[in-house]
């Protein structure tokens, strides 16, 4: 019992952030429903009721988006097609395709969170991580077998956690503020990418695009259901590294010493250098392994969801890992659920736009309002008329023991 | 005006905070709360500043019963508080710390009339020997006279009623003096003063009468003429207590711990420790005394390796630590009770267990390679909170939530959950009530008798006697005295910590 409520306590308020999101994202999908408020003077039972239908129907194709059609799915595993079977999973594999870089980048904020360092650079080392992949594929293509894959991974892991060591160095050497550091690192990171892409090394040939030559050719992340002969589907082990990395995360933070030395430094810098831990060693080493991660992250994406480099890699994967982290509370597994939330939403919303003509963007509406919710545990306990939890100082019991 | 408390019961959940409290004070009466902390001191004064309000029971002012629905009703009540902790702007200058809130407006558009605020805080000053500068600005004004500026805020808002919440703790001896003359001048006035502590010396020496309270209960009544501290601590703490500290003669052993000509800056690059030069043997205890602010703190932070040392040597059992990092200066047995235990002892987020190997957790038993041996570490938090007695719900309670008592138990644990050669002490028990004092005394002369060499730092003349076998004394800088044994007395120590050679 008491072991249950310590697991699942921490997740109250993000599940009660949620729901509290998509009520309010029904009232917006209410008073955006044109036609039915015209309908609400001359037949207001019929209006009010087709409106709610509106809603339901619209969170229904999100679900149908998101992670398909139960029924279809089954059908076509006994008895399908592998096209058919590719057509019910695709929804669901996308939603989890959505969701890799999310968790790379979700882990690489969380354990820089941790550490008390704002890792604002996400997006940068994952940029940066993609690009130093591409360019070792490119450069060990021809090698035997798993030669070129591996090195390219590497590559890419490297220039990310370098790109994540210089503003970690700069805090701990210089005092240079880590937020300002990692904003400008992005900027720099993206014209490397820029740079590197009009080189005729990279570049595909005949293209204006800042875009690389193909690299799918070369070599590729395997796919996970390729083995079953069911085309078309992008899932690749990309995913399944996340979880371990998401299991590696947990274990280095909560059952190892340098993991111990990173979440005190977190809490109380002042504290951790009383006790003997170095300091800047711990912030050095969590924005390294910070950048390593968002980097894995962007390698699995050029490597494995799609076919060549390009400037756009991150469609912001590296902000919305700040928000991500925060709903996680910067807990590893929570970290897991959150993006495959944040997955759903992006997968689902083609559909629901599709369907019933409700714009795409109620669901960015949805994601911020969530972020928001967790962001104010107060304002989210008093809607749901919780008792505040506690906490080590400023609780009525420790005013009592004052 | 007449205060009267009747039968105050508060309830937190799982905490009876204050079970049917009566107490009552006379127009210019000083009344002392005394009670260790927990003893529902705060959550009383909470009550009457009308931040809580009570389950059950009256408060009655002049006969009259009032009820306080938020802190407005109880300052039109005339009950002005000042906290423990100052409630004013550091940007401010003293006339307009004093009359936010309270603020007389002049013109059409109703501007603060700081000329008239001006004319009454002068006033107030001058009546009350308060001594405030008006014009300054709060953040460069001494700790002591901050203080009295929040005197100054109750009476300008015409408070009878003053409830001072641990006044002295932030205070020196001589500010501490000062503002018990304070408190005379404004009883002799007919202002009603509540003055909460937990410090016997102090209730003895300038309240009319004393009221302990006892884990939220009234203890009894006492009157200080006829009342001895020892009375005083039985009643607080529900059995007796050794005020003294006991311990046998100490028995010197080699040096361990070896100063000579240390210099240090502060974090201003002022140089804080001016040529300072002490050695501490083995089996004894030696008490740097000084008045806050004259480079004990320094000195300290340099001979634990946190602070760099600008010229001089350190060493200790014969190994220089003159340019050790804090691992190395552990390392060599060196145990560290920190100045302020919330900021650099503990860490408030993390569990008991976790604080309790702040400081040995990369050793065996509570490493095993990379990974930390978490059966080890949960046995060693159990064995800790055992033999120094922390109370506490589990090893798995966050630091920050236990009583300043447990807090430092949890330090002192660690600390000396090692082999321990020397010990650095810096006011080990700053804030702490009376039975916990006790018990870290206990303990720290217990190591001395086991052999490690002990060096105290504490601004309590009080404490630095009784516990130093030698007494050093720090004034500006320099260790300005060093007195053995029985020529460690108050008047002798006093004169040192206040300059005089």
């Amino acid at each position: 019992m008491k072991r249950a409520r310590r697991i699942l306590g921490p997740a109250v308020v993000p599940a009660l952030a949620i729901v509290t999101a998509f009520i309010v994202g029904s009232i917006f999908i209410l008073i955006t429903d044109f036609t039915n408020l015209q309908r609400l003077g001359t037949d207001p039972v019929g209006a009010i009721g087709s409106a709610a239908g509106g809603i339901i129907a619209a969170y229904q194709a999100m679900l149908a988006g998101a992670f398909g059609d139960p029924g279809r799915i089954a059908a076509a595993i006994q008895g399908g097609t592998p096209r058919q079977i590719a057509g019910a999973i695709r929804p669901l594999s996308e939603t989890l395709v959505a969701a890799t870089p999310l968790i790379f980048t979700g882990l690489a904020v969380a354990i820089a969170f941790r550490t008390s360092v704002f890792n604002i650079g996400v997006e940068g080392q994952f940029i940066l991580g993609a690009f130093g992949s591409a360019v070792g594929l490119l450069v060990l293509q021809g090698l035997p077998a798993p030669i070129p894959l591996l090195g390219a991974i590497i590559a890419g892991v490297i220039t990310g956690a370098a790109w994540g060591f210089i503003p970690g160095f700069l805090k701990a050497r210089t005092g240079a503020h880590e937020v300002i550091t990692t904003i400008m690192l992005n900027y720099v990171a993206v014209q490397i990418v820029l740079f590197g892409l009009r080189s005729d090394f990279l570049r595909q040939e005949g293209s204006s695009q800042p875009i690389s030559k193909l690299l799918d050719g070369i070599a590729r992340v395997p796919g996970i259901l390729a083995p079953f002969g069911i085309p078309g589907i992008r899932l690749h082990y990309g995913f399944v590294l996340a979880l371990i990395m998401a299991a590696v995360v947990s274990w280095f933070l909560f059952k190892t010493t340098k993991g111990f030395e990173l979440r005190a430094a977190g809490f109380n810098l002042t504290a951790a250098r009383y006790a003997g831990m170095s300091a800047s060693g711990s912030i050095i080493l969590a924005m390294t392994i910070s950048g390593g991660l968002a980097a894995l992250g962007g390698s699995m994406e050029v490597l494995g969801t799609v076919p060549q480099m390009s400037n756009d890699i991150s469609s912001g994967f590296g902000f919305n890992a700040i928000a991500l982290a925060l709903l996680a509370g910067n807990r590893p597994f929570g970290i897991v659920l959150a993006a495959l939330l944040f997955g759903a939403l992006r997968t689902g919303g083609g559909l629901m736009q599709v369907q019933t003509g409700i714009p795409l963007d109620l669901l960015f509406f949805i994601q911020a309002l969530v972020i928001m919710f967790v962001a104010a545990p107060g304002l989210v306990r008093s809607i749901w008329r919780l008792r505040a939890p506690r906490t080590p100082t400023g609780t009525a019991v420790d005013g009592a023991r004052a | 005006m007449r205060l009267e408390l009747k039968d105050i019961t508060k309830q937190f959940p799982g905490v009876l905070a204050n079970d049917r409290i009566s107490i009552s004070a006379d127009r210019g009466e000083v009344l002392g709360l005394l009670g260790e902390n927990g003893a529902g001191k705060t959550t009383l004064m909470n009550i009457l500043s009308g931040l809580y309000r009570p389950d059950s029971g009256e408060i009655l002012i002049d006969g009259t019963p009032r009820t306080f629905n938020d802190p407005a009703d109880a300052i039109d009540a005339g009950i002005g508080m000042v906290h423990q902790h100052f409630q004013l702007v550091p940007v401010f200058d003293v006339v307009s710390s004093v009359a936010l809130g309270a603020e007389s407006v002049t013109g059409p558009l109703g501007t603060f009339d700081r000329a008239a605020a001006r004319k009454r805080v002068v006033e107030l000053s001058d009546q009350y020997n308060l001594h405030v500068p008006p014009d300054a600005d709060i953040e460069d004004l001494p700790v002591g006279v901050r203080q009295r500026v929040e005197i100054l805020k109750a009476l300008y808002r015409k408070s009878d009623i003053l409830v001072l919440d641990e006044p002295s703790a932030v205070l020196t001896p001589a500010e501490t003096e000062e503002l018990f003359g304070i408190i005379r001048g404004l009883a002799a006035n007919g202002t009603t003063v509540i003055f909460i502590t937990h410090k016997l010396n102090e209730v003895l020496e300038v309240c009319d009468r004393i009221t302990v309270l006892r884990r939220g209960r009234v203890a009894g009544t006492a009157d200080p003429k006829t009342t001895t501290r020892e009375q005083l601590a039985n009643m607080m703490v529900g059995r007796d207590v050794e005020l003294r500290v006991v311990k046998g003669p100490a028995t010197p052993g080699d040096v361990v711990l070896s100063l000579k000509d240390i210099v240090v800056r502060d974090d201003r690059d002022h140089i804080a420790v001016k040529g300072a030069s002490l050695d501490v043997r083995a089996g004894e205890i030696v008490a740097i005394a000084g008045v806050q602010g004259n480079g004990q703190t320094e000195l300290v932070e340099a001979i634990v390796g946190l602070r760099t040392v600008d010229s001089g040597t350190m060493t200790v059992g014969g190994v220089d630590i003159t340019q050790a990092t804090p691992r190395q200066v552990s390392d060599l047995g060196v145990a560290h009770i920190p100045e302020d235990r919330g900021r650099d002892g503990l860490i408030n987020y993390m569990t008991v267990s976790e604080n309790y190997i702040l400081d040995t957790y990369h050793r065996a038993p509570y490493s095993k390679g990379v990974r930390l041996d978490l059966e080890a570490i949960q046995e060693g938090a159990k064995e800790g909170v055992r033999d120094f007695d922390i109370r506490t719900p589990s090893i798995h309670t966050l630091a920050g939530s236990l009583s300043g008592g447990n807090q430092q138990k949890v330090v002192v644990a660690r600390e000396f959950s090692r082999p321990v050669k020397l010990v650095i002490a810096a006011q080990p028990t700053r804030g702490l009530d009376v039975g916990s004092i006790e018990y870290i005394h206990k303990r720290i002369v217990e190591q001395r008798d086991a052999g490690a060499a002990i060096l105290i730092v504490s601004t309590e003349l009080e404490e630095v006697i009784a516990v130093g076998d030698r007494v050093a004394v720090m004034f500006g800088g320099e260790i300005v005295g060093i007195l053995e044994g029985e020529a460690a007395t108050f008047e002798a120590v006093g004169m040192l910590m206040g300059g005089a050679q």
